[in-house]
């Protein structure tokens, strides 16, 4: 779901790309109170696993099959910053390597995919952070809405893109009600897996899904009476 | 919701040693970026403008020729903007404006322009960059985006990225065999609940992995900065031979707006 080259015209694609830049250069500042030197190393194997799993199709319906888009569950796993980071590389090799989305798109796709998904799904899951109980459900709520939203919020973003740059002359009208109707149906989908990767996280490593750090609790260490005459070894 | 992108990032390159993949990276990458900008400019409603993408085309089929691409390999590189094709198939249908009527169906003529140079435009930025990957290693394109200034940390994070990408690859498929041998079928919703958290195992072990890596680099003595190969020079007449593509392309577009 890339927007190629042609389908908006020159200007809006150079005003895209301008925010596109702003936006990057914010993430490049803001990522490293993330990942502090780290980031280089971690970012570009998050950067690998996003690309990975969007070549993990899923069957969604009547034969077809969707893919993650995978912004707003970055944005949970590593951090906003980092993740914009991340969708851009991503982006950018797509652009490059295979030719999806063109390269003259390229600010466009960064803005609709890294920006706008990222800032609602990352937006959202906070905001409903702070109103929901403090449990693995309340985070997996507030990603899962986050996710979802996500979606239709970055289609609808391009259809306002396409009628201030696009070179067809539509009615706006049913094309924003068929993408924003195709889109929900694609964000169900990227919420149900989103939730459910980050719920396999939270099981496995709870330590590595940042935007759960609220859930762990810091764990005092003292001797238990009954393991006070085993050895070390045993008492792992 | 493309197609996914099989084989790898190293598929897409095809090795040969002609003029087109001797060409130093970061004027490649310059040259197709303006033929790409050069159509786009081209006007949407004039006259001329399908004679204009069929010189386009013809010089990306020069190129192709030069570099030895096979039509194969070009034809393939089509396949990412197969959705895009069905939303050009439907402007005609849904732009305003005069109708007219082809096969009994009425359609909007500004809609069918649209459309057609929609798809002719996609069309051949995808030829210019499928072009470019066939004749560019990833290793070069990365070396090229460091020469034209990309910041550090999206080059380091690009590095990782080519460098990792068949690593985790590698086990993303070997997952799948796993879970194919024990008789795993993905067809229907309740398929999420495997994939799931494999998902989430793929990431916790990309991450696992990212950290031994920086380990493995902190005691090597990685500062933050990775060390360079001497910087590459490209002189005018490399710079002449890759500008030559979008240079032809933009009098392509002069010629049409002239004499159109």
């Amino acid at each position: 779901m890339h927007v190629p080259d042609g389908f908006l015209d020159a200007t809006t694609s150079t005003g895209t790309a301008a925010v596109a830049a702003a936006g990057v250069a914010l993430a490049l500042r803001g990522s490293r109170h993330e990942l502090d030197e780290r980031t280089a190393p971690m970012a570009g194997l998050t950067a690998v696993f996003v690309f990975a799993v969007q070549m993990m199709n899923f069957p969604v319906a009547f034969g077809t099959s969707g893919h993650l888009m995978g912004g707003a569950l970055a944005a949970v796993l590593v951090g906003p910053w980092t993740a914009v980071l991340c969708l851009t590389v991503v982006l950018l090799v797509q652009a490059l390597v295979f030719a999806d989305g063109g390269l003259t798109a390229l600010g466009t796709n960064v803005t609709l995919l890294g920006l706008v998904a990222i800032g609602v799904g990352y937006g959202v899951f906070r905001g409903l952070r702070a109103v929901l109980p403090a449990t693995r459900t309340g985070l997996l709520a507030s990603a899962g809405v986050g996710a979802f939203l996500s979606v239709p919020a970055a289609a609808l973003v391009f259809v306002g893109l396409f009628g201030l740059g696009g070179v067809a002359d539509v009615a706006l009208g049913p094309v924003t009600a068929a993408m924003v109707g195709v889109h929900l149906l694609i964000g169900l989908g990227e919420a149900v897996i989103t939730v459910a990767v980050l719920g396999a996280v939270l099981t496995v490593r709870p330590d590595l899904v940042r935007g759960g750090r609220h859930l762990l609790r810091a764990r005092e260490l003292a001797p238990r009476p009954g393991l006070a005459g085993a050895t070390a070894v045993d008492a792992r | 919701m493309g197609a996914g992108h099989g084989g790898g990032l190293a598929a897409a390159y095809v090795p040969g040693d002609s003029p087109v993949h001797r060409l130093e990276p970061h004027t490649k990458l310059v040259a197709v970026l303006a033929f790409a900008l050069v159509v786009v400019a081209t006007p949407v409603h004039a006259g001329w403008a399908p004679l204009a993408y069929a010189g386009f085309l013809l010089l990306l089929l020069t190129v192709a020729a030069v570099a030895r691409v096979r039509p194969g390999r070009l034809l393939r590189g089509l396949v990412v903007e197969v959705p895009f094709v069905l939303f050009a198939a439907l402007l005609p249908f849904v732009s305003r404006g005069p109708r007219t009527d082809v096969l009994g169906l009425s359609l909007s003529e500004s809609g069918l322009a649209a459309g057609g140079s929609i798809l002719a435009k996609a069309t051949l930025s995808v030829l210019a960059a499928t072009l470019l990957a066939a004749t560019t290693e990833a290793r070069g394109l990365l070396r090229g985006l460091e020469r034209l200034r990309l910041p550090t940390v999206l080059v380091q994070i690009l590095s990782f990225m080519i460098r990792y990408t068949d690593v985790v690859g590698g086990e993303l498929r070997r997952m799948q065999v796993a879970r194919e041998s024990r008789g795993f079928r993905g067809r229907h919703l309740g398929a999420l609940k495997v994939l799931g958290p494999a998902a989430g195992s793929l990431f916790i072990r990309s991450y696992e992995r990212g950290e031994r890596v920086h380990l493995a680099m902190l005691s090597r003595g990685y500062t933050g900065r990775l060390p360079s190969g001497p910087v590459a020079v490209a002189g005018g007449r490399a710079w002449a031979t890759a500008l030559s593509l979008p240079l032809a392309a933009a009098a392509v577009l002069a010629g049409g707006s002239l004499l159109g």
